[in-house]
């Protein structure tokens, strides 16, 4: 599987790569679909300038990133040369000295499961193996494509926080289909499925390929790609989201904690995949979802912490780095009262456009509670199923959060193939498929019109956001009863007969 | 959501439209047919009305007289231009500046792709001369533009004239709000062009042209004058600009409203209006001038001066005098009078023109049908399309091609690959290949130009489906079903895309590509089929329209003096686009003809 993935990589970056050097960057940088006010990189411009000279990059109300952003890309384009060379041979070493330390480390402890709950070698070592497929790819790239520019290296920055999206992807699926194996061989082993629905067992054969589905979907995905030419720093968002999702499937509690930190720290939604991620190590240990069992209280408080506490400790840390606390109401309640009316393919703009001001604060706590509200219906309704919830909340976070770009909806697309078993069960894909289609074709032609031929006006655009929007929600609505149904099926057979026998038919109410 | 979510409905539903997909597709196409062409129909229009409170209300009294003046001056202008070989810089300048105007100069040069043999022009070489109205009692922060283009020959002297005598008018009046510029343009579009880019500070075309030295503020609106004749029988309105672009209704109602006013008989399109709709002949003629606003469009080049400035979201119209046989004469003062109640109506305007409709079509003058009424015509054309995609085979093979292990998706991707490179070449080779035709064949650039897109065109015929043999040996059932299920979705968002920004374009490619590639398969009579395929083309379509055309404007052509006019539309096509920026020539090259061809290629499938 080594060289087919290597080959994408090498694909994907060669196309950023020309990209990025073609006169499209510029013209992909300035639009709304791919770049926010969060993350555009003109706005970092802006905040690099400001570090630079001495004043708070929140000063003025251009810049919204992180203060742990502004200092990595600080840090990038000050120190490329170095942080590259430094990196390629540290990861080296580290891996040539790690992998015979994981393989004694796998010999003495026979009780896996219970021993790498904090930090998991294994799997941290093959990301790294292959971190260092990534670098050598893209020093091959940099050497091929030399620029002069000041900030050739972010480019590079936001190559590899692509690749290592795809990685960290990857590797949790092919994790996650061994998982799924093994659960499926139990519970035949153990007859808990009925008996006519063989057909609905997935086979070895089908799933060898599914990871390198998802990485492809990833990395050759338009959206990705635009949204990397245009050095949004939603790639690097999406990357550390993958890295989480990988560390929570390796089972790496204290990691997966920090990630989930990091995320939150980024855009605050992704504190909803807290609740997955607990969903997932409670189900690992085998500690049941009692709330009268004092074992699920602890580790759920355990869990808790480590992501609470790093998170004081990554606030605390910028709050060092920058030396006031400006960087709160100028990142989070920029998020929150979302002032910044600017269109995107999100469904905040028009409304908060079109509203009477003093319904300003009641109205953002309706649209802002979508994204979190869902959270306890879905883990409910998935507590067996943690993956497909992540994948749930991931979807339902980049279709309501307030400034959404097509990076995010690249992120959940890229689990499409995952589920490509519960293809028979959905009603509407080809229906969703050609909305999304056309409206990706009808935002930039609209958006003409709108802006430079001024026939058209700003309801023409925002039909096409709702309509793009609800093929979104008809999509993610879709993989969710065909997941339930699947496992009803599952259980109860696959040709349900009524109570007079005749055939019967499901309906999700 | 009932319909989508309910089993039973849904099966219902799909089984519906399983049996009956043919008759359902065949009576969308008549109906969008006959809904199109019931458009003229004078009972489903709308009557015009002016929506601009700023324009409506306020009427505004004419006092301009000095059309006799005019006369003369054009006389003078012309001996000018007459000694001078061209455009009378100086004299232009010294008349201008006399008249109180602030008064500047700009040079451009081109040179073109190729020799445009229409006009006769290769390298361009002009000047732009404008004069500057300070608005006495506001802001410098709008301004209106009057211009007149200064054209070869004897032909619109009088323009010139009469906008020198309307800027001296102009400058005794005290009401101004806005900066009005006056502009006479040297080899009309070029001029323009270089004008616009100059005041903007953009460079879209590669144009060079010297900087402007003066500037008002954000152009309003624009108007551009065409007369050619001293006393003239109907003045004409011309609103088509770029790329189907077209300006504000409101401006042609104010044009219509001061018509009426003044008693000026006015036409669009060169037709007059009939009262009579209920007749068949008022019937003809209604739809006549419609067709004629619908190919125009289409066409997407600018029809008048006034095409360009659309582009930076300046309305604007051009007002063309005509001079038939007619007893009733109007002479220069009249239009003077209109013209100043025309750019004193705009000088009231309190923000730009949006009020009223931007997508409309205009059966005549006083009548529109505006984007919700003919918007069905294009969706039900649209939606047979969609129908056929959603036909059960097809349908099937989308669940097919998702499945792994499927070879769909690779034996698609040959044929859709090769057709947009055939696509590529068509639209890259003719410009870049002149030089070395011009060598090897007695031919001259232009018809270089024209003969290698048409060589390529045809060659792509012969291409693709000889590679696609040749590289996946026998096509096969399934291979064809997924490819004309993607080209069926890329042309069904392809021709929406049009139709949303050129909605006469993306009607009329609809109207002739929808029947046939709704109903392609392999399995058909080869031959017979291919005829079929050929004839309704895009460059086929691009024929039949040069003929309707003609034969709407009254000026019938035999099929030889076709062919030269077709010809000659293509350079044109070619040269609008290096020079101006309009797009159809590379979105039929780069997009239409290979989705085309993905068509074709499924006819020879196997």
């Amino acid at each position: 599987m080594a060289a087919p993935l290597t080959l994408l990589l090498i694909v994907a970056v060669t196309i950023r790569a020309v990209l990025f050097r073609s006169s499209l960057a510029e013209l992909i940088s300035a639009r709304v679909e791919v770049v926010s006010p969060l993350n555009a990189w003109k706005r970092v411009v802006e905040g690099l300038a400001l570090l630079d000279l001495g004043v708070s990059p929140y000063s003025g109300d251009v810049f919204h990133e992180t203060p742990l952003m502004i200092y990595l890309f600080h840090f990038t384009v000050d120190y490329a040369e170095i942080v590259f060379i430094v990196s390629a041979y540290f990861v080296d070493c580290l891996s040539c000295f790690l992998k015979p330390l994981d393989r004694a480390k796998m010999a003495i402890n026979s009780n896996y499961l219970k021993s790498d709950l904090l930090f998991n070698f294994p799997g941290c070592c093959e990301l790294i193996s292959w971190f260092i497929t990534i670098i050598v790819c893209l020093c091959f790239c940099k050497f091929h494509f030399l620029c002069t520019c000041k900030y050739t290296d972010v480019r590079l920055c936001h190559q590899i926080a692509d690749g290592i999206t795809a990685l960290a992807l990857y590797l949790s699926i092919q994790t996650y289909n061994k998982d799924v194996f093994r659960k499926q061989k139990y519970a035949l082993e153990s007859d808990r499925y009925s008996a006519d629905c063989l057909e609905l067992l997935r086979s070895p054969k089908e799933m060898f390929y599914i990871p390198l589905k998802v990485a492809m979907f990833y990395l050759l995905n338009p959206f990705t790609i635009l949204s990397c030419v245009a050095k949004s720093t939603c790639g690097l968002n999406n990357a550390i989201i993958a890295l989480f999702i990988f560390c929570t499937l390796k089972g790496s509690a204290l990691l997966s904690g920090i990630l989930l930190a990091l995320a939150t720290y980024q855009s605050i939604y992704p504190l909803t995949l807290f609740a997955p991620a607990l969903l997932f190590f409670l189900q690992r240990l085998y500690i049941p979802v009692n709330l009268r069992r004092s074992s699920f209280w602890f580790f759920t408080l355990q869990y808790a912490f480590m992501y609470v506490g790093s998170l004081v400790v990554i606030t605390g840390l910028s709050f060092f780095l920058l030396g006031s606390w400006d960087f709160i109401p100028s990142v989070y309640g920029f998020i929150f009262s979302v002032p910044d009316l600017t269109p995107n393919i999100g469904l905040f703009w028009y409304f908060f456009a079109e509203m009477f001001e003093h319904f300003r604060l009641f109205f953002s706590c309706v649209f802002q509670i979508n994204v979190f509200f869902y959270t306890i219906p879905l883990s409910i309704k998935l507590k067996e199923h943690p993956v497909f919830l992540i994948f749930m909340q991931i979807a339902i976070i980049s279709i309501f959060k307030s400034y959404p770009t097509v990076g995010d909806v690249a992120l959940y697309m890229a689990f499409l193939p995952a589920w490509s078993h519960l293809y028979r069960f959905l009603r509407n894909i080809f229906l969703v498929s050609c909305v999304l289609l056309a409206c990706s074709a009808l935002f930039p032609v609209l958006w003409h019109l709108w802006i430079y031929a001024g026939s058209a006006n700003s309801n023409f655009y925002y039909a096409i956001t709702l309509l793009f929007n609800f093929g979104q929600i008809l999509l993610v609505a879709d993989y969710f009863y065909a997941y339930l149904r699947r496992e009803h099926h599952l259980t109860h057979g696959l040709y349900l007969k009524k109570k007079d026998g005749t055939e019967a038919t499901l309906v999700l109410k | 959501m009932g319909l989508l979510s309910d089993p039973n409905r849904r099966k219902a539903l799909t089984g519906l439209l399983t049996r009956l997909n043919t008759p359902i597709c065949i009576v969308c196409y008549l109906a969008g047919i006959v809904w199109f062409m019931g458009l003229a129909f004078e009972p489903f229009t709308l009557r015009t009305y002016m929506s601009e409170n700023a324009m409506g209300s306020t009427m505004v009294e004419e006092r301009f007289s000095s059309g006799e003046r005019a006369l003369s001056l054009a006389k003078e202008f012309d001996a000018h231009k007459r000694q001078a070989r061209g455009m009378p810089v100086e004299w232009l300048v010294k008349a201008m500046q006399s008249r109180g105007l602030e008064v500047f100069t700009q040079s451009f040069s081109r040179k073109l792709p190729f020799p445009d043999e229409n006009k006769e022009r290769y390298m361009v070489r002009g000047t732009n001369v404008y004069g500057i109205l300070r608005a006495p009692r506001a802001p410098r922060t709008e301004a209106l533009v009057i211009t007149a283009p200064c054209s070869p020959g004897n032909t619109n002297n009088q323009a010139v004239a009469l906008l020198l005598a309307l800027a001296q008018y102009f400058r005794n009046q005290i009401y101004w709000a806005k900066d009005i510029i006056f502009l006479v343009n040297e080899h009309d579009l070029i001029g323009t062009q270089a004008w616009l880019e100059g005041y903007h500070h953009t460079n879209i075309t590669g144009m060079e042209y010297s900087p402007l030295q003066g500037r008002a503020g954000s152009i309003q609106a624009a108007l551009s004058l065409e007369l050619s004749s001293d006393v003239i029988t109907s003045l004409d309105l011309v609103l088509e600009g770029l790329n189907g672009q077209l300006p504000n209704l409101d401006l042609a109602n104010l044009f219509y409203a001061f018509c009426q006013k003044l008693g000026v008989l006015c036409t669009i399109q060169g037709k007059l209006q009939r009262n009579d709709w209920d007749t068949a002949e008022g019937y003809t003629h209604a739809a006549q001038t419609m067709m004629l606003m619908v190919l125009k469009q289409a066409c997407g080049r600018s029809w008048g001066d006034h095409g360009l400035f659309l582009r930076y979201h300046i309305e604007a119209a051009s007002v063309r005098g005509i001079n038939s046989f007619r007893h009733y004469k109007t002479d220069a003062t009249t239009i003077g009078r209109l013209l100043e109640g025309m750019v004193r109506k705009l000088n009231n305007l309190l923000e730009r023109l949006h009020q009223s409709y931007f997508f409309y079509l205009l059966p005549s003058l006083s009548r529109f049908v505006s984007i919700g009424y003919y918007m069905p015509a294009f969706g039900l054309l649209a939606v047979i399309l969609l129908l056929r995609v959603s036909f059960p085979g097809l349908c099937h093979c989308f669940s097919v091609s998702l499945q792994p292990s499927s070879p769909g998706v690779l034996t698609v991707l040959t044929p859709v690959v090769i057709s947009h490179l055939t696509g590529v070449a068509l639209y890259l080779l003719p410009v870049h290949l002149q030089e070395m035709a011009v060598e090897h064949f007695p031919v001259s650039e232009t018809e270089a130009v024209v003969l290698t897109a048409i060589a390529i065109y045809t060659a792509g015929l012969a291409l693709p489906h000889n590679t696609q043999r040749l590289l996946s040996g026998e096509g096969t059932e399934q291979g064809w079903k997924v490819l004309k299920l993607t080209a069926l979705l890329y042309l069904a968002v392809l021709l929406g895309c049009t139709a949303l920004i050129n909605f006469s374009l993306g009607f009329i490619l609809a109207v002739t590509l929808v029947p046939i590639t709704a109903s392609i398969t392999p399995h058909m009579p080869k031959a017979l089929y291919a005829v079929v395929m050929v004839l309704l083309s895009p460059a086929f379509t691009i024929l039949y329209c040069v003929f309707i055309y003609q034969e709407l404007i009254e000026a019938p052509v035999s099929v030889s003096e076709g062919w030269m006019l077709f010809l000659s539309v293509i350079s044109q096509g070619i040269l609008d686009h290096a020079l101006y920026g309009s797009l159809v020539y590379p979105l039929l090259a780069l997009f239409i003809y290979p989705c085309w061809l993905m068509f074709w290629n499924i006819l020879f499938w196997n």
